[in-house]
C-alpha cells in the first residue's frame, strides 16, 4: 500500500507567547516492510533555527525554536509511505519464553541481549507484581512467546474498556490498569508492563492507522488520529513481532511506523515548551490516503 | 554536657581517646606508637589546656556562621539553616601515603572518563563483554538522549570525587564514585578556612599543602572548555536554587572562582545557543559548570516535570555551542555495580592494574553473583545500585529470617537493581566533641579534575567522621560531622595568596555591571520585604509600648484609635472594631509577630528576607551576612505568650538592625544594578506603607485624631513634627509632613523622588535616551500630588470627606502598577509547557 499522509497540530494560546522550544517525531521510519519516499514539515510561524537529528532508537527528530509573539502555532508534517505486508511469525515458531527470559539476560551483545534493553523499567511504565499476575494467565509454562504474547494481547482487548475520558497523555501505567479503561497509549503501556514484568522485552510503536468509513459513507477529511502499539521481542530469528491490543490485531499494511521506544516518552510526536501566560488549546488533525 | 574537669589534661584525654574499635586507627600505631603524620599537631596539643580547645570550638561555630555556612538552608516554617559540621581537630594524610593515593585517584578518572565515552559513543565495552549490557540498559543514569553526542571539551565527564575508606590493614579503598554532580568542595575549602584560622601555626609549621592553586588550576581548566576558544569565556554554575541542601557551597564556589551563579531560568537558549539573560541584554555562556542532576536540566528533552532547568539545553549542548560539565549522562558511572569490572576495564583501557582497591562488591543482575549474596547475606550491606533507588543500604546481618526472605523476594523481582558490599570496619580519628575527645569511624572523599592532558587532585579533601563511636555508615545528611584534611609536603609549601587571610579571596568581577535578572528580580524583593519588615515591625511596636505604658490617659486614649486603625489596615480581624478583649488581642498580637503561616506577619517577612537575601548570598558581603545573622539571633524567640518587655526589646532590637543594613546599603554597596534594584524596592515599599497607613487613618470617617501621634511614630518622623509645630498632631500639617515634605526622607514625595531617579537609570535594552514606562509612571504620581494643596484637603477632609482617600486609592493603584512593570519588563518570566 502507498499512504500520503497529513498530520496537522495547531496551538491557540490565549496570551502570545515570546519563545517557543519544540522537538517533533513525525518522521516515518525505514523498515523492512516500510519505505518512506518523502516526508516534509511545515512550521508555522516560521522558526528560527531548525535542526535535525537522530535519537537513541533511531528515530527522526526534528529540534525547531520561535523568537518572537506569537498566538498560533501550526505543525504540518507531509509524507509518503509504502508499507508492504510484514513477515508475520508462526506463534508456534517463536521460543518458549521462559527460554527468551533468560536469553536476554547474558553478558555479551547478542542480538537478545541488545533487544533485552526494552526488559527493563522506563520512565512511564515500571513493571510490578500486578502486571506479572496478570500476565502469568497466558504466559503458562513453555508456552511460545507469540502464542502467550497474542492471547494476551486479546485479554487486554476484552478486560479493558476504550474510553477516551478516563485517562490523558501523562497518566500512569498503573492508574490505567487499575481503572480498566484507557486509550491505545494505555493499552500499550499495559501491554507492556504485562510482557516486561516477566522478563521479556517490549517496545512502544507510535504511528498512524488508515481507518476504513462505514459501508457506504463517505470519509471524512481530518478523521484519523495518531496511533500507538507494541512489539514484543521474539528471538533472533523472528524479531520483533507487532501487537495492536486496542484493535485486538496483528499490523499489517494498515499500521505505519513512524516511532518507537521503551514507551511514550521516547516518541512523543511533538513537545515543547513555552514562554508566556494563559491558557492553551490543541488541535490535532490526521488524513491517511491511499495513494 | 559537662565540661572536662581542669585536672584532665590534654594528653589524659588522648589516651583515653586510644581505645578505639577494631579497625585501623589513623593516630596510632597497634604498639601504641604515634604515626609520623600526627606527631607535630599531637605535641601541640599537648601543650594546650582543655579550654584552649572550648574556645576553638565556639570560635569555629563562630567563623561558620559568619560565613554563613550551612548545610539544609529555609526549610518553609522553620527557617531555620543547620550549620555546617566542623571537628575542630583535622585530619591528617602523610606525604607518601598521599602519593599513592593521588596516583590511584588520577588513573580511576582517567579509567571512568574513558568508560563514560564509549558508554556515549560506540559501546564497544558492551559489545566487547567487558561491562555487561544489562548495568547500563537498566541504569536510570545512561541518558539515552546523551548517546551520540560529542561534547564540547571531548569528555563527559570533568568534576570525579571519590570516596574512600581504609581497610583493617590501612590501605586506602574505594567505596563509590561521585560523577553526577559532585558536591563537597566547597565545604572543604570553607574548613581550610576555619581550620588555618583555629591552628595557624601548627598549619604552617606541618607543611601543609595549600588547596588555593588546585581551585585556580580548576578555574583555568574550566574556562579552557569554552568552545571556539574565546579569549574571554562565559563560564556559569548553574544551581537548583537557594533551597538546595548544598546551595551554601554554590555561592560560595562561585564567588570564589569568580563565575556568576545562576538558576535555570537565568538562562535562554537563542539559535542553539545558550546566553545569560542579565539586565542588559543577553550574554552567550560558553561553559557551565552544573550542580542540577542532568535529568532536570532540559525540560523539553529530559523530564518535563521540572523548573530547574533550562529549554532546548540538550539541543545547544549537541550542536556544541556550550561545554557542559560534567555532560549530561556522567551519572551513569556513579553506581557500585559497576566497581567489579573496573579491575577488568583498567587492564583493557589502560594496559595497568587498578592502583586503588574497590570494595569487595557483587552486581545482583548476574545470576551466579545473585546466588552468591543470597547465600552470604550476613556479610553484605545490600545498596540500590542506581541513583534514584529509593531506601536505605540494608545491613544483612542485622535482619531476622523473615525480614531477610522479604528482601530477598525484593532483589529477586528486579536483581539487576541492587549491588551487595562486603561490610568494611572503618578507621577511627579522634574528634573534639561536647568537651571529650573521641575516636570515631570516617570515610574521606577526595576530588580529582582534568589538567591539561593530566589530572588534579584537591591536595586535601572532605573527611566525615559518623556521629557516634560504632557508626558503619558516614555522611552528613545522617549527622556526621566534617573535618579539614591536610595533606602534608616533605618541605616548605610556596605561600600562595589566594588563602592567606580567613576570609575569601574574591576575584575583580570582570563583568561587574553584569546583573542577571534573577538576581535583580530578588535585590528588588529583598528590598521590599525589608521595608515591609520595618514597617510591620515600628506599627507593632507603636501598639505595643502603650500596652506596657504607665497607663497615662494619653497612652490609653492612643491604644483605643489604634485598635480600629489596625483593623482599617488589615492587619486585625474586623472584630476588633467593634469590641476590644485584651486577652484576644494579646493573642492577636502575638500572631501579628510569630506566626509564619500569617501573611505579613514579623515571622514570616523575616522569611522572605532570609529566602531572598540566602538567593543573593554570592553577592552580599560577609558583614552582610553577618547583620542578617545577627537580626536572626534578635528574633529567635519562640514564645507562646505576649511577654511585653521581651517583645519590646525584640521590636527594637530589629529596627536597630534593619537601620544598620540600610546605612551599609548607603555607604558600602556598589551603585551598580543590584544596589538600584534593591532600592527601587525599597523606595516602592516605602511609599506604598506610607499611603496605606494614611488611607487608614482618614477611613472610614469619623477619623479619630489620637492616631496622628503614633502614625508619626511610626513613620520615623515625631520628632521633626514637635521641633516644628510645637503642638499636638493635626492632619493637615502631619500631611504635609509625611507626604509633601521633600526634606523629610520618610516622606512620600522623597521616595518618587528616588523612584524616578533611578527610573532614569534604569537598563533600557538598547533604548537608551529615550523615557521607559516606569519613569513616566512615576512621574506622573509626582504631577498629581504637585497640583494638590495638602492643606485644602485636609481642612475640606472634615466637610466633605473622601478627596483624600481618592488621592490615597490613585497613588495605590499607581505603585502596584509600577511594580508589575518592573517585573514584567526585568524580571525572568514563568515557563509553562505545551504538551
Amino acid at each position: 500500500m502507498r499512504y500520503e499522509i497529513h498530520h496537522r497540530s495547531t496551538y491557540t494560546y490565549d496570551e502570545s507567547v515570546s519563545i517557543g522550544h519544540h522537538l517533533a517525531r513525525l518522521a516515518p521510519r525505514e523498515m523492512l516492510h516500510q519505505h518512506c519516499e518523502w516526508h516534509g514539515v511545515d512550521v508555522e510561524p516560521e522558526p528560527m533555527s531548525l535542526a535535525g537529528h537522530r535519537d537513541y532508537f533511531g528515530n527522526q527528530c526534528l529540534f525547531f525554536a520561535l523568537h518572537g509573539a506569537h498566538k498560533t502555532l501550526t505543525v504540518t508534517a507531509h509524507s509518503f509511505v509504502v508499507v508492504h505486508p510484514p513477515v508475520l511469525a508462526a506463534p508456534g515458531e517463536t521460543p518458549p519464553w521462559e527460554e527468551l527470559r533468560e536469553a536476554v539476560r547474558g553478558d555479551f551483545l547478542t542480538p537478545d541481549v541488545a533487544a533485552g534493553e526494552y526488559a527493563f523499567a522506563s520512565v512511564m511504565v515500571k513493571p510490578g507484581k500486578q502486571f506479572a499476575d496478570y500476565a502469568l494467565e497466558s504466559f503458562k509454562p513453555g508456552v511460545t512467546v507469540l502464542k502467550a504474547a497474542l492471547d494476551l494481547n486479546e485479554r487486554i482487548f476484552r478486560d479493558f474498556k476504550f474510553d477516551p475520558a478516563a485517562t490523558d497523555v501523562a497518566t500512569p501505567v498503573h492508574e490505567a490498569f487499575e481503572k480498566r479503561r484507557g486509550v491505545c497509549q494505555d493499552f500499550a503501556h499495559i501491554l507492556i508492563a504485562c510482557i516486561r514484568s516477566l522478563g521479556i522485552p517490549a517496545r512502544y510503536v507510535s504511528g498512524y492507522l488508515e481507518t476504513l468509513p462505514p459501508p457506504g459513507k463517505p470519509k471524512l477529511v481530518g478523521a484519523d488520529a495518531s496511533h500507538a502499539w507494541v512489539s514484543v521481542w521474539c528471538g533472533p530469528v523472528h524479531q520483533w513481532q507487532d501487537l495492536d491490543p486496542t484493535n485486538r490485531c496483528r499490523p499489517q499494511e494498515r499500521h505505519i511506523t513512524v516511532a518507537f521506544g521503551r514507551d511514550f516518552a521516547d516518541v512523543s510526536p511533538l513537545r515543547g515548551v513555552v514562554y508566556g501566560s494563559g491558557e492553551q488549546s490543541l488541535k490535532v488533525a490526521v488524513d491517511v490516503t491511499p495513494r | 554536657m559537662d565540661p572536662s574537669p581542669d585536672s584532665v589534661s590534654i594528653a589524659e584525654m588522648l589516651t583515653s581517646a586510644r581505645a578505639a574499635g577494631d579497625g585501623f586507627h589513623e593516630v596510632w600505631r597497634p604498639d601504641g606508637a604515634t604515626r609520623p603524620a600526627w606527631g607535630a599537631f599531637l605535641e601541640s596539643l599537648a601543650r594546650m589546656q582543655p579550654v584552649d580547645l572550648a574556645q576553638k570550638r565556639e570560635a569555629a561555630n563562630q567563623l561558620l556562621r559568619d560565613h554563613g555556612a550551612t548545610y539544609t538552608i529555609y526549610n518553609d516554617q522553620q527557617a531555620l539553616s543547620r550549620l555546617w559540621q566542623l571537628d575542630i581537630f583535622p585530619h591528617i594524610i602523610g606525604p607518601e601515603e598521599w602519593r599513592l593515593l593521588e596516583a590511584g585517584l588520577k588513573q580511576r578518572s582517567r579509567l571512568l572518563r574513558q568508560v563514560v565515552n564509549d558508554l556515549y559513543g560506540e559501546q564497544r565495552l558492551l559489545k566487547e563483554g567487558w561491562i555487561p549490557p544489562g548495568l547500563v540498559f537498566a541504569n536510570p543514569g545512561f541518558l539515552r538522549a546523551s548517546h551520540g553526542i560529542k561534547p564540547a571539551g571531548g569528555s563527559f565527564l570533568f568534576h570525579h570525587a571519590v570516596d574512600l575508606a581504609r581497610g583493617a590493614d590501612g590501605r586506602w579503598i574505594v567505596l563509590a564514585d561521585r560523577t553526577q554532580a559532585p558536591s563537597g568542595k566547597g565545604y572543604a575549602l570553607e574548613n581550610r578556612i576555619v581550620l588555618t584560622s583555629l591552628f595557624p601555626d601548627e598549619f604552617r609549621d606541618m607543611n601543609v599543602q595549600r588547596l588555593a592553586s588546585f581551585f585556580q588550576m580548576e578555574r583555568d581548566s574550566l574556562r579552557d572548555l569554552a568552545p571556539q576558544h574565546r579569549g574571554d569565556p562565559t563560564v556559569v554554575l548553574l544551581t537548583p536554587g537557594p533551597l538546595n541542601e548544598t546551595y551554601f557551597e554554590h555561592a560560595y564556589k562561585a564567588r570564589y572562582l569568580g563565575f556568576p551563579l545562576v538558576e535555570g531560568a537565568d538562562l535562554t537558549v537563542r539559535g542553539r545557543k545558550v546566553f545569560l539573560k542579565t539586565l542588559e541584554g543577553l550574554r552567550q555562556v560558553d561553559v557551565i559548570v552544573r550542580r542540577v542532576d542532568d535529568t532536570f536540566c532540559d525540560p523539553l528533552e529530559l523530564r518535563t516535570d521540572t523548573w530547574l532547568g533550562v529549554p532546548g539545553l540538550m539541543e545547544a549542548w549537541r550542536a556544541g555551542t556550550v561545554a557542559i560539565v560534567n555532560g549530561m549522562g556522567a551519572g551513569v558511572v556513579e553506581t557500585p555495580a559497576l566497581l567489579p569490572f573496573l579491575p577488568g576495564l583498567s587492564r583493557h583501557l589502560l594496559g595497568e592494574d587498578l592502583k586503588l582497591a574497590n570494595a569487595v562488591t557483587w552486581w545482583c543482575g548476574q545470576p551466579k553473583e545473585l546466588k552468591h549474596v543470597e547465600k552470604n547475606l550476613d556479610r553484605f550491606v545490600l545498596k540500590r545500585a542506581f541513583v534514584g533507588g529509593a531506601g536505605q543500604p540494608v545491613f544483612g546481618a542485622d535482619l531476622t529470617e523473615a525480614e531477610r526472605e522479604a528482601l530477598l523476594a525484593k532483589v529477586r523481582m528486579a536483581p539487576h537493581e541492587y549491588a551487595a558490599q562486603e561490610v568494611l570496619s572503618l578507621s577511627s580519628a579522634p574528634v573534639f566533641d561536647m568537651g571529650r575527645i573521641e575516636s570515631r569511624p570516617l570515610v574521606l572523599r577526595c576530588y580529582i579534575v582534568p589538567c591539561g592532558n593530566d589530572f588534579a587532585v584537591m591536595p586535601g579533601g572532605l573527611t566525615r567522621v559518623s556521629p557516634s563511636r560504632k557508626g558503619l555508615v558516614v555522611s552528613m545528611q545522617s549527622g556526621g560531622v566534617s573535618k579539614d584534611t591536610w595533606v602534608l609536603a616533605d618541605g616548605p609549601v610556596e605561600q600562595l595568596t589566594l588563602l592567606l587571610s580567613p576570609t575569601v579571596a574574591i576575584r575583580p568581577e570582570r563583568q561587574a555591571g553584569e546583573v542577571p535578572s534573577r538576581v535583580a528580580d530578588h535585590f528588588f524583593w529583598l528590598g521590599r520585604y525589608v521595608e515591609r519588615l520595618e514597617d510591620g515591625v515600628r506599627v507593632l511596636r507603636g501598639v505595643v509600648q502603650r500596652f506596657a505604658g504607665e497607663g497615662s490617659e494619653e497612652q490609653a486614649r492612643e491604644l483605643a484609635a489604634l485598635v480600629p486603625w489596625m483593623v482599617s489596615l488589615g492587619r486585625l480581624p474586623d472584630r476588633f472594631g467593634k469590641k476590644v478583649v485584651p486577652g484576644e488581642l494579646r493573642g492577636e498580637l502575638l500572631a501579628l509577630l510569630e506566626n509564619s503561616r500569617r501573611e505579613d506577619s514579623v515571622r514570616d517577612l523575616l522569611n522572605r528576607v532570609r529566602y531572598n537575601a540566602t538567593a543573593l548570598r554570592d553577592r552580599l558581603s560577609d558583614d552582610t551576612w553577618r547583620l542578617f545573622n545577627q537580626l536572626e539571633r534578635h528574633t529567635r524567640s519562640q514564645a507562646t505568650r505576649l511577654k511585653v518587655p521581651e517583645v519590646l526589646e525584640m521590636l527594637n532590637a530589629v529596627v536597630l538592625d534593619l537601620a544598620a543594613f540600610s546605612g551599609m546599603e548607603m555607604e558600602n554597596m556598589t551603585r551598580g544594578h543590584g544596589w538600584r534594584f534593591l532600592d527601587l524596592g525599597r523606595r516602592l515599599e516605602r511609599a506604598r506603607g506610607l499611603v496605606r497607613l494614611i488611607h487608614a487613618t482618614i477611613h472610614p470617617s469619623p477619623r479619630n485624631d489620637a492616631v496622628l501621634g503614633p502614625l508619626l511614630e511610626i513613620c520615623d518622623s515625631a520628632m521633626t513634627y514637635r521641633r516644628r509645630y510645637h503642638a499636638r498632631p493635626q492632619l493637615g500639617p502631619v500631611l504635609d509632613l509625611l507626604i509633601a515634605d521633600d526634606s523629610n526622607p520618610r516622606s512620600l514625595i522623597w521616595q518618587l523622588y528616588q523612584l524616578t531617579r533611578h527610573a532614569s537609570q534604569l537598563p533600557r535594552d538598547g533604548m537608551e535616551g529615550m523615557t521607559g514606562s516606569e519613569k513616566k509612571q512615576v512621574d506622573m504620581m509626582l504631577s498629581e500630588l504637585a497640583g494638590v494643596d495638602l492643606t485644602a484637603l485636609a481642612g475640606a477632609e472634615d466637610r466633605s470627606p473622601g478627596l483624600l482617600v481618592r488621592l490615597c486609592t490613585r497613588l495605590q493603584a499607581g505603585l502596584e502598577s509600577l511594580s508589575d512593570t518592573i517585573s514584567q519588563h526585568y524580571f525572568s518570566h514563568a515557563l509553562r509547557r505545551v504538551s
